[in-house]
C-alpha cells in the first residue's frame, strides 16, 4: 500500500507557539543538491513587534527565576538537543558540507549550553562584588538582566552561532527576539521545537526566520529592545548603530566578513554574560 | 387579556423593537477587524479616539492624589501638545469634588461620575437619586447610572424606565449614560430591548454604556454593534441621535480602531465625535498614544517611555 507523503510545514517559535509570519509570506528553501525542501516563514517586522510583546510578558517571571532554576532548564535544553542530535545534523546538511562537521557543530552546541547552565548559578559569584568604602556602609555591586535583547544569528554555523549568542543572555534572566540565518534557516525551526520541550517558559527564546534586510532597520530602532547582540556586515553594522544610538541601546557586534571561530575557546566566556547585564550598586547602612 | 408572565412581556417587547440575528451580527463585526487603516487615516482614528476616552479609575482605593494625576493625565496624555486631552475622566461621586478642583471650571475635560449605587444598583431609589444629585453639586457634568437589571429580568420594564426618568431629572443639566450592563442580559436580543427601553426615555445627546467595567464580560464588538442598531434604529424612527459608550475590556489602540470603524460603518461619520462616542477605558490611553508616536517616529515604543505603564520590565 502507498502511503501519501506527510510534509511538515516550518514554523518558527514566537511566545511560546509556532506560529506562521503574520503577513504569510514564506520563501522557498531547498537542500545542498538543490531540490525544494519547504517553505519557511517570511517573519516581517510586525512579528518582531509580537515577538517583542512577547518576551516583554515573559521577562519579568524569568528574570525572577532562581539562579539554580535557570541552570536546570539550560541544562535540560541540551538534553533535548542531544536526543534529537541526528535530526538537527541533517539539518545542518540542507546547507551542504560534511556530515562529520555537522555533527560536531550539533555536539559542540550542546556543550556550549551545558557551559552556560554550569554559569547561571556562579556569574553573580564573580562578577556581583562588596565594594570597600571608607564609611560605615556595606556597599555592594550586584547584577540585573537588561531586559529584552535582539539576537542577529550569522549565516554560517547557524545552530551553534546562535545558540552561542542566544545562551549567555538568557543565563542571566535576559530574554531574545533571534533573527535566523536567512541561507540556513531550518535549523533554528528544528531548535524552537526543543526550546518548547525544554520547560523553557514561553517567550523567553523567539525566533524568527526571513530576510535580513526587512528585519535588522526595525531591529535597530524598536525602544523596547535594550542590547543587540549580532554577526552582521560593514551596511548592517552601520543601521544597527544608528537606530541604537536613538534608541539608546548597548550593541555587541562581531563582524560578518571575519566572524568569530564558533567552535573555539573564546566563543564561550563569562564576558558573554557579562554584555548584557546591568550593574546596580547599593549602599547598605551597617547594623551596630 | 394580557399574559403576565415576563416571558410574554420579553415576547411582547422583542415584537415591537424586533429581535437580533446573533450570527448575523458575529459574522458582521468579524469582518470589522479585517480593514486595512494605514497612515494619515490610521492616525487621524487613532487622534479621535484618545479625544473619545473616557479616563477612568473606579477602585476601593482611589484617593484625591490619584485622581488628581488622573486628571493631569486627561488634559495631556502625552507632552506632544498635537495629542488632544481626552473626553472626560470618569470617578466615584465622593472623587468628583476633587476632580474639579484639579481641572478647574475652564476645561475641555468633562467629570463624569459613576452614580446610582455603581455597580450593582442595588440601593433603595431615595439613595440612589440622592448621589446623583450629589455628585451633580459637586460639579460632575455627567452621570452614569446602572439600570435596574433585576426589574428588567423580571419583566418589569415601566419599572427600568421610571427610574431612568427619576435619575434623568435629578441629573438636571448634566448628560446621562444609561449603563445596561451587558454581560448581565444574557442575549443579544435583551440588549437590544434593553436599549430601546433607555433610549425611549432619555434625551438627545445622553448615551447607553455597555457596562460597568465590574463583571466578567465587557464591551464586545457583538454588543457594542448590537447597540448601535439600535441607536440607528432609533434614529431613524424618532430622528433623536442618542450617543454610545462601550466600556471595559478595550486595551489597545488596535481594538479602538476596530471600534470606530464599526461606528463609521454603522451610524457614519456624525457620530465619529466625543459628543456621540466614547471609551470606557483607561489603559487603552497608553496604547493610543504609544501607537500615535509609533506613527510619527516610525518606531516601536516600550512601553515604559510613556506615564503609568502597565507593564515594568
Amino acid at each position: 500500500m502507498t502511503r501519501l507523503p506527510i510534509t511538515k510545514t516550518p514554523k518558527v517559535y514566537v511566545g511560546g507557539v509556532f506560529i506562521r509570519s503574520e503577513s504569510a509570506r514564506v520563501f522557498p528553501l531547498k537542500d545542498a543538491e538543490g531540490n525544494f525542501f519547504g517553505n519557511i516563514p517570511q517573519c516581517t517586522r510586525k512579528d518582531l513587534r509580537n515577538a517583542v510583546e512577547a518576551a516583554a510578558k515573559a521577562g519579568p517571571g524569568w528574570a525572577k527565576r532562581t539562579a539554580y532554576n535557570r541552570a536546570q532548564i539550560l541544562y535540560r535544553l541540551g538534553e533535548m538537543i542531544e536526543a534529537r542530535a541526528g535530526e538537527l545534523t541533517e539539518a545542518l546538511l540542507l546547507g551542504g558540507g560534511a556530515k562529520s562537521a555537522a555533527a560536531r557543530e550539533v555536539v559542540a552546541s550542546v556543550d556550549r549550553l551545558i557551559y552556560y547552565a554550569g554559569w547561571a548559578d556562579k556569574y553573580e559569584q564573580v562578577l556581583g562584588n562588596v565594594n570597600p568604602v571608607a564609611a560605615p556602609y556595606f556597599n555592594f555591586t550586584v547584577t540585573e538582566p537588561m531586559g529584552i535583547i535582539g539576537v542577529i544569528a550569522p549565516e554560517a554555523a547557524p545552530l551553534l552561532g546562535l545558540i552561542s549568542l542566544v545562551a549567555p543572555a538568557i543565563t542571566s534572566g535576559n530574554t531574545v527576539v533571534a533573527l535566523a540565518s536567512t541561507t540556513q534557516p531550518y535549523p533554528a525551526i528544528l531548535l524552537g521545537e526543543m526550546l518548547a520541550t525544554s520547560d523553557l517558559p514561553g517567550g523567553v527564546v523567539n525566533l524568527l526566520t526571513g530576510f535580513r534586510k526587512e528585519m535588522i532597520p526595525t531591529f535597530a530602532t524598536h525602544t523596547h529592545l535594550r542590547a543587540l547582540v549580532g554577526v552582521v556586515n560593514a551596511d548592517e553594522r552601520k543601521t544597527l548603530a544608528l537606530g541604537a544610538a536613538d534608541s539608546v541601546k548597548r550593541t555587541q557586534f562581531f563582524k560578518a566578513e571575519s566572524p568569530p571561530d564558533w567552535f573555539a575557546g573564546p566563543a564561550q566566556s563569562l564576558e558573554a554574560i557579562r554584555a548584557t547585564l546591568e550593574f546596580k550598586t547599593t549602599w547598605h547602612p551597617i547594623g551596630a | 387579556m394580557l399574559a403576565r408572565s415576563p416571558q410574554a412581556a420579553f415576547r411582547r417587547l422583542f415584537d415591537e423593537v424586533g429581535s437580533v440575528d446573533h450570527v448575523g451580527i458575529e459574522e458582521r463585526v468579524a469582518k470589522y477587524g479585517t480593514r486595512s487603516i494605514k497612515k494619515a487615516s490610521k492616525l487621524w482614528g487613532l487622534k479621535t479616539a484618545v479625544s473619545m476616552v473616557d479616563l477612568t479609575t473606579l477602585e476601593g482605593k482611589d484617593t484625591p492624589g490619584k485622581v488628581a494625576s488622573l486628571c493631569q493625565k486627561a488634559l495631556r496624555p502625552h507632552d506632544d501638545p498635537s495629542i488632544p486631552s481626552t473626553a472626560a475622566v470618569c470617578v466615584y461621586p465622593s472623587m468628583v469634588r476633587h476632580a474639579r478642583r484639579v481641572l478647574g471650571s475652564d476645561t475641555a475635560v468633562r467629570i463624569a461620575s459613576v452614580a446610582t449605587a455603581f455597580p450593582s444598583g442595588q440601593a433603595p431609589l431615595k439613595t440612589r437619586l440622592a448621589e446623583v444629585r450629589a455628585a451633580v453639586a459637586d460639579g460632575a457634568d455627567e452621570i452614569d447610572m446602572v439600570i435596574n437589571r433585576g426589574a428588567f429580568l423580571a419583566g418589569e420594564f415601566a419599572a427600568v424606565q421610571d427610574e431612568i426618568a427619576a435619575v434623568l431629572e435629578a441629573c438636571g443639566d448634566a448628560t446621562l449614560k444609561v449603563i445596561l450592563e451587558v454581560s448581565e442580559l444574557e442575549t443579544y436580543d435583551a440588549i437590544r430591548a434593553a436599549s430601546f427601553l433607555a433610549m425611549r426615555v432619555i434625551r438627545e445627546g445622553d448615551f447607553i454604556k455597555t457596562s460597568t467595567g465590574k463583571t466578567s464580560l465587557n464591551a464586545t464588538l457583538g454588543n457594542n454593534q448590537v447597540m448601535l442598531e439600535a441607536i440607528r434604529d432609533h434614529y431613524l424612527d424618532t430622528g433623536i441621535a442618542i450617543a454610545m459608550k462601550p466600556a471595559g475590556g478595550i486595551r489597545t489602540a488596535k481594538q479602538a480602531l476596530t471600534f470606530l470603524i464599526a461606528v463609521k460603518e454603522t451610524l457614519g461619520d456624525a457620530w465619529l465625535n466625543n459628543t456621540r462616542y466614547r471609551f470606557g477605558a483607561s489603559s487603552v490611553l497608553n496604547d493610543l498614544v504609544r501607537q500615535i508616536e509609533k506613527e510619527k517616529t516610525g518606531a516601536y515604543q516600550a512601553p515604559y517611555y510613556f506615564s503609568e505603564a502597565a507593564e515594568s520590565y
